[in-house]
This record gives C-alpha cells, structure tokens and sequence, in this order.
C-alpha cells in the first residue's frame, strides 16, 4: 500500500504522549489491581513536595534543587543511547538534557497532586526525566526519516517459510500469522503492527508522526495481537487466543 | 539463520502470554515496580503489580523506560 505519515509536531512533553489526557485510552487490558502499597511517602519524599508547593524563596529552591536532579537523570539516559545518535555532538546532547530536564520538571509540577508516596519522590520523579529524554532521542535517531505505515512487503517475514533453518512448527506458525494478519486484522491495526514490530520504529516516534499517544498505539497492537492470536486458536496451533486480557473499564 | 528468530519474531508478533497492563498503568507503577524490584526482588515486584512483567515483555518502549530507572536508582543506591 505505501501509506507514509506525515511529520507532525510531538506533543508538548513526552509525559503528556503516554500519560497524557487528549487522547487517553478509557481502557486497561488487564484485570488484578496491584495491592496497597505498604506506606505512604517517607519523610524525605514528604519534604519534597512540601517545598515544591511552597511559592516563596523555599519553593525556588525546591525547584533549582530537583531541576539538577532530573538533568542528572537526562544524562543518565543520553548517556545510555548515545551510540544511537552518532551524528550529535555533545553540545547537542547537553541541550536536549536540558529540554529534557525542563518539560520532566514542568509535567512533575504539574502532577505533583497525583504522587502518593508508593516510592521515593526522587525515583517518581526520574521516571518523568528519563521518559523526556528517550522520546527525544527517540525522535532525534528518526529525524528526517521516512517512517513507514504499512511497507508494500510487510509480508515478507513469511518469505523464508521454506528454509531448512526453520522449525516445521515455526514455519507454520509464521504462514499462519502472515495469513491471520492479512485477513483478520484492519489496514490501521495491521500498519501500526508492521511499523513497530516488524520495522522497528519506536512506538513515540510513530505515536508523534500519527498525532496520537504511545498508549494508543499500544492498545492497538494490544487488540491486533489478540486477533492473531484467536485466528491461530481456530486453527489449532496452540496458543491462547485470549491470554487473560478482558478489557475493563478504569 | 539463528533457530531462536521465528521464535522471537512469533512472540514479538503475537505478544505476551500473561494480562498485561496498558502503558498508562505502566508509567504510574514504575517507580514502585523497580523499588520493589531492587529492594526485595523480581517476584515480589510481580506480585505487588500483576500485568507488569507481561506489558516490559511486549512493549519494547517501556521496557527501555524500565531497564533506565532500574539502572539509575541501583546506581544511585551503590
């Protein structure tokens, strides 16, 4: 087909992509609740948020003294996925450890309210740092990449079903996927499969470019996933068609 | 080819076995999955939030979100 996306603005912060509240799904795909968490915040995590809402010199402070933190944790990241992005220099990754450090202590400002001690406020508010900072990257290794929908040959995993290097049943399984895919699953479902599992584009990148959340997409390989997976069932190829995963509303 | 791709590539496709948590839920219980991950262990983390290990297994962006907090907070911790 040769569906392509068009580039379009990412979301204002990569927390608001996952978390965000535009275009949240109203479903979970799982039914156990996590139990209680033994105890609220400890007194250090207290004292954070005590001061983070303080408006006056304290609160500045506050703020100054978890900016540092979170661009010690943007690092931490760019860090890690340097090798990704050969072509930046370290000017360059310095500046996004900033922008990733800004929107992380924006959206935990934001969300202060929603913290409720089931960790360390440091280790809550990492998870917004790090989370910026991969989007970034992310974003940055797929610059002025074509991202594809849905390839003209997205069915070419199948194409090695005759070799000997393949198990019977995996090349069974592989045919019947391929096939399940083609006639069970919608063009969306199927092109958002092919492009984050088959052809490997981040789930953010692709989330940005169809203007959409990571959650979303997710939630669509979730359902295209148990499609294939219903097909193979009817089949009798052995696998669960319904893994436990009766949606229930939030 | 190496045997363990078709099987890689049929688990990648069809996704994990167990319910799993959606990526909203995800983000929410992370912190708390890794504390729990680093102070007690792996099945204690996976008792207190059922459907996290199944949502790291099948969605790769989360799971690099998680293998980073891991990393910082053990860091911060040693």
């Amino acid at each position: 087909m040769g569906a392509r996306a068009n580039l379009l603005e990412e979301p204002c912060t990569a927390a608001a992509s996952v978390v965000g509240t535009e275009a949240r799904p109203r479903l979970t795909m799982v039914r156990p609740r996590p139990e209680a968490p033994p105890h609220g915040p400890d007194d250090e995590s207290r004292a954070w948020v005590a001061s983070l809402r303080d408006q006056g010199a304290g609160g500045d402070g506050a703020r100054r003294e978890l900016h540092d933190l979170l661009l010690r944790a943007a690092r931490h990241e760019i860090r890690r996925r340097r090798d990704s992005l050969p072509h930046l220099r370290g000017g360059d990754l310095d500046d996004l450890a900033h922008q990733s450090a800004d929107d992380a202590l924006v959206a935990i400002l934001a969300k202060l309210g929603d913290y409720r001690g089931d960790s360390r406020f440091t280790t809550w508010a990492y998870k917004f740092a790090l989370l910026e900072a991969a989007v970034k990257l992310r974003k940055r290794a797929w610059q002025n990449r074509e991202v594809p929908i849905e390839s003209e040959r997205w069915d070419r995993f199948a194409d090695g079903a005759d070799s000997p290097a393949r198990g019977a049943e995996s090349r069974e399984t592989l045919a019947a996927i391929a096939a399940a895919m083609r006639a069970e699953l919608s063009p969306h479902q199927r092109g958002v499969l092919v492009a984050v599992v088959l052809d490997g584009v981040p789930i953010d990148v692709l989330a940005a470019r169809m203007e959409t959340t990571r959650g979303a997409l997710y939630k669509t390989i979730h359902d295209a996933r148990r499609k294939l997976r219903a097909s193979l069932a009817e089949q009798g190829l052995g696998f669960d068609p319904e893994p436990d995963s009766t949606e229930v509303a939030r | 080819m190496n045997a363990d791709v078709p099987d890689r590539l049929i688990g990648n496709l069809l996704g994990p076995d167990g319910p799993e948590l959606s990526c909203e839920r995800c983000f929410e219980l992370l912190d708390r999955y890794v504390e729990l991950e680093l102070e007690r262990d792996a099945a204690d983390a996976d008792a207190a939030i059922p459907g996290m290990r199944a949502h790291l297994e099948g969605c790769p962006a989360c799971a690099e979100d998680h293998d980073s907090l891991r990393a910082l907070v053990a860091e911060g911790s040693t």
